[in-house]
């Protein structure tokens, strides 16, 4: 049995030991007491997220603000739910959007459907869509989590666009806003 | 004010104002008991405790209450229907009644008390383990084996323990002569140049220490709260239980702690008298300290399996009991000559 090696432990210990070891749980339990509490008081401070969170989504910009985004829906073929809704239309001398062909005409993200997995960034081949830190996505209708160009274009959080300029690959594609490829 | 006792008319004023004021500042009480066992037992856990609804969290309790009283009255099928009603009334009920007989000195010779009973211990006591009923009725009544489970083992705990409990104070009145709760905190000794009352602690520590032990056993607390015992019988009694009637157990074992809190002031610690300190402060502050250690008692401690709890309420507590009865006994008998 596996009770009988313990026993002669247990003949040696008096009654003094046992109050010995509750008053030693009562120092424990008080001492935690007066210690730092560990909690994040939550929605006015929040934990930092890791360099590499995926929260929502960006779609960058060059530095001369054109949009990186060159229309060639490999994020919509790599989402595995399907959430990405890319239509491309050409670039023309009088409405340069991108540096390259093709821009994204529309660009839509159902943010209800996406699982955050980070395919598409991995797919861009221009560095265009990147997962950014926010990860409170609640809104009031299923409308509103339909998220249109306009809203995945919004600058990212300064300290992001710092980490992401400082990436050790360069871009593939120059930031010239002139040159055809 | 101890002359208005003495007038016809002025004693009834005075008593049903106190009535009233005792039931209000139990209430509250109770209310700030939970906050504060929330708060504490958070803080043993390293977290803040409830700090969202007002300052530090303080009305958190009335949101509760608030919630609870608007939860739909459900009694669930086959039950007894008049028992299940009637077992929460008997909790709250039997848990005020003890306050009847609890007096406070509210400042230097003023005192306070509903009922001035020559035999207020006992009273407390009997009116205490009607407690008991509440338990078991509502164990019974809610057809729940669970609820009956816990009903049960309230009923064997509460029968062991009384008996400690009881034992445990009988040295007390020995030394006091009264089982008067205004005559136990005014006890006067004379030792040497002190005269004065005195915390009857010194007298009695063993007594003191069962009835700590028993008062939280009396009371359902952890470690010994087998009747309610989450893990084993989802909730024991309260299983069925909700809105008011689950509010009025859960006032009942507040006001029970504050009550077992307040009598281990009044028996052990000399009730209202602390050196400088204003007389209700006194009291309000030795109470608080009370709740506190029933909260760190249940902050640390885990539940006793049933069988233990036997063997330290029998083969424990109950013979330390006696032979701290007959100890004092035959030091009292020597001290007299």
């Amino acid at each position: 049995m596996a009770d009988e090696p313990k026993k002669p432990e247990r003949e040696n210990q008096s009654v003094l030991d046992d109050i010995g070891a509750l008053a030693k749980g009562l120092k424990t339990t008080l001492g935690e007491y007066f210690s730092p509490q560990v909690t994040t008081e939550y929605p006015e401070e929040k934990s930092p997220r890791s360099e590499r969170y995926r929260g929502r989504h960006y779609l960058r910009r060059y530095d001369n603000g054109l949009e990186r985004c060159i229309g060639c829906e490999l994020c919509a073929a790599a989402c595995p739910v399907g959430c990405i809704l890319v239509i491309a239309a050409e670039n023309s001398d009088e409405n340069r959007v991108s540096p390259g062909e093709r821009y994204a005409k529309t660009y839509e993200i159902n943010m209800l459907r996406c699982i955050f997995c980070g395919y598409c960034e991995e797919a861009c081949p221009v560095q265009a869509i990147v997962l950014g830190p926010e990860y409170e996505l609640s809104d009031t209708s299923r409308e509103k989590f339909i998220y249109t160009k306009e809203k995945l274009l919004e600058p990212l959080p300064p300290d992001v666009q710092a980490r992401l300029d400082s990436r050790p690959h360069p871009d593939p594609l120059p930031p010239a806003g002139e040159g055809k490829t | 004010m101890s002359d208005l006792y003495k007038d016809p008319i002025g004693h009834w004023v005075v008593v049903v104002l106190a009535m009233a004021v005792v039931l209000f500042v139990l209430l509250t009480a109770t209310a700030y008991t939970v906050w504060f066992e929330r708060v504490a037992l958070g803080h043993i856990q390293r977290r803040p405790g409830p700090n969202r609804v007002g300052p530090w969290g303080l009305m958190q309790l009335a949101a509760d209450g608030i919630k609870l009283a608007f939860k739909e009255s459900f009694v669930p099928a086959k039950t007894d229907r008049v028992i299940y009603v009637i077992a929460p009334t008997i909790a709250v009920a039997a848990a005020f009644l003890a306050w009847a007989v609890i007096p406070i000195g509210l400042w230097y010779n003023v005192q306070y008390w509903i009922a001035d009973v020559n035999v207020g211990v006992l009273l407390i006591f009997a009116v205490s383990s009607l407690n008991v009923y509440a338990i078991v009725l509502g164990g019974y009544a809610s057809n729940n084996k669970y609820s009956l489970l816990g009903g049960l083992r309230s009923a064997a705990q509460l029968i062991s323990y009384e008996m400690a409990m009881g034992l445990s104070l009988v040295p007390t009145f020995m030394i006091v002569g009264s089982l008067r709760l205004r005559d136990i905190v005014d006890y006067t000794v004379h030792w040497g140049p002190y005269t004065g009352p005195i915390p009857l602690i010194l007298l009695t520590p063993i007594g003191f220490l069962i009835y700590m032990i028993a008062a939280v056993a009396e009371t359902n607390r952890t470690p010994f709260d087998l009747p309610e015992a989450e893990q084993e019988l989802i909730g024991g009694f309260l299983t069925e239980y909700s809105g008011l009637k689950f509010v009025m157990y859960y006032l009942a074992e507040y006001v029970n702690v504050i009550t077992a809190s307040a009598l281990a002031t009044l028996l052990f610690f000399g009730g209202w008298y602390l050196w400088v300190v204003p007389p209700v402060l006194a009291f309000f502050l030795k109470v608080v300290f009370f709740v506190f250690v029933y909260i760190w008692l249940r902050g640390t401690f885990p539940r006793l399996r049933y069988d233990m709890l036997m063997r330290l309420g029998w083969k424990v507590l109950l013979p330390l009991a006696i032979v701290n009865v007959i100890v004092t006994g035959v030091i009292i008998v020597l001290v007299q000559g």
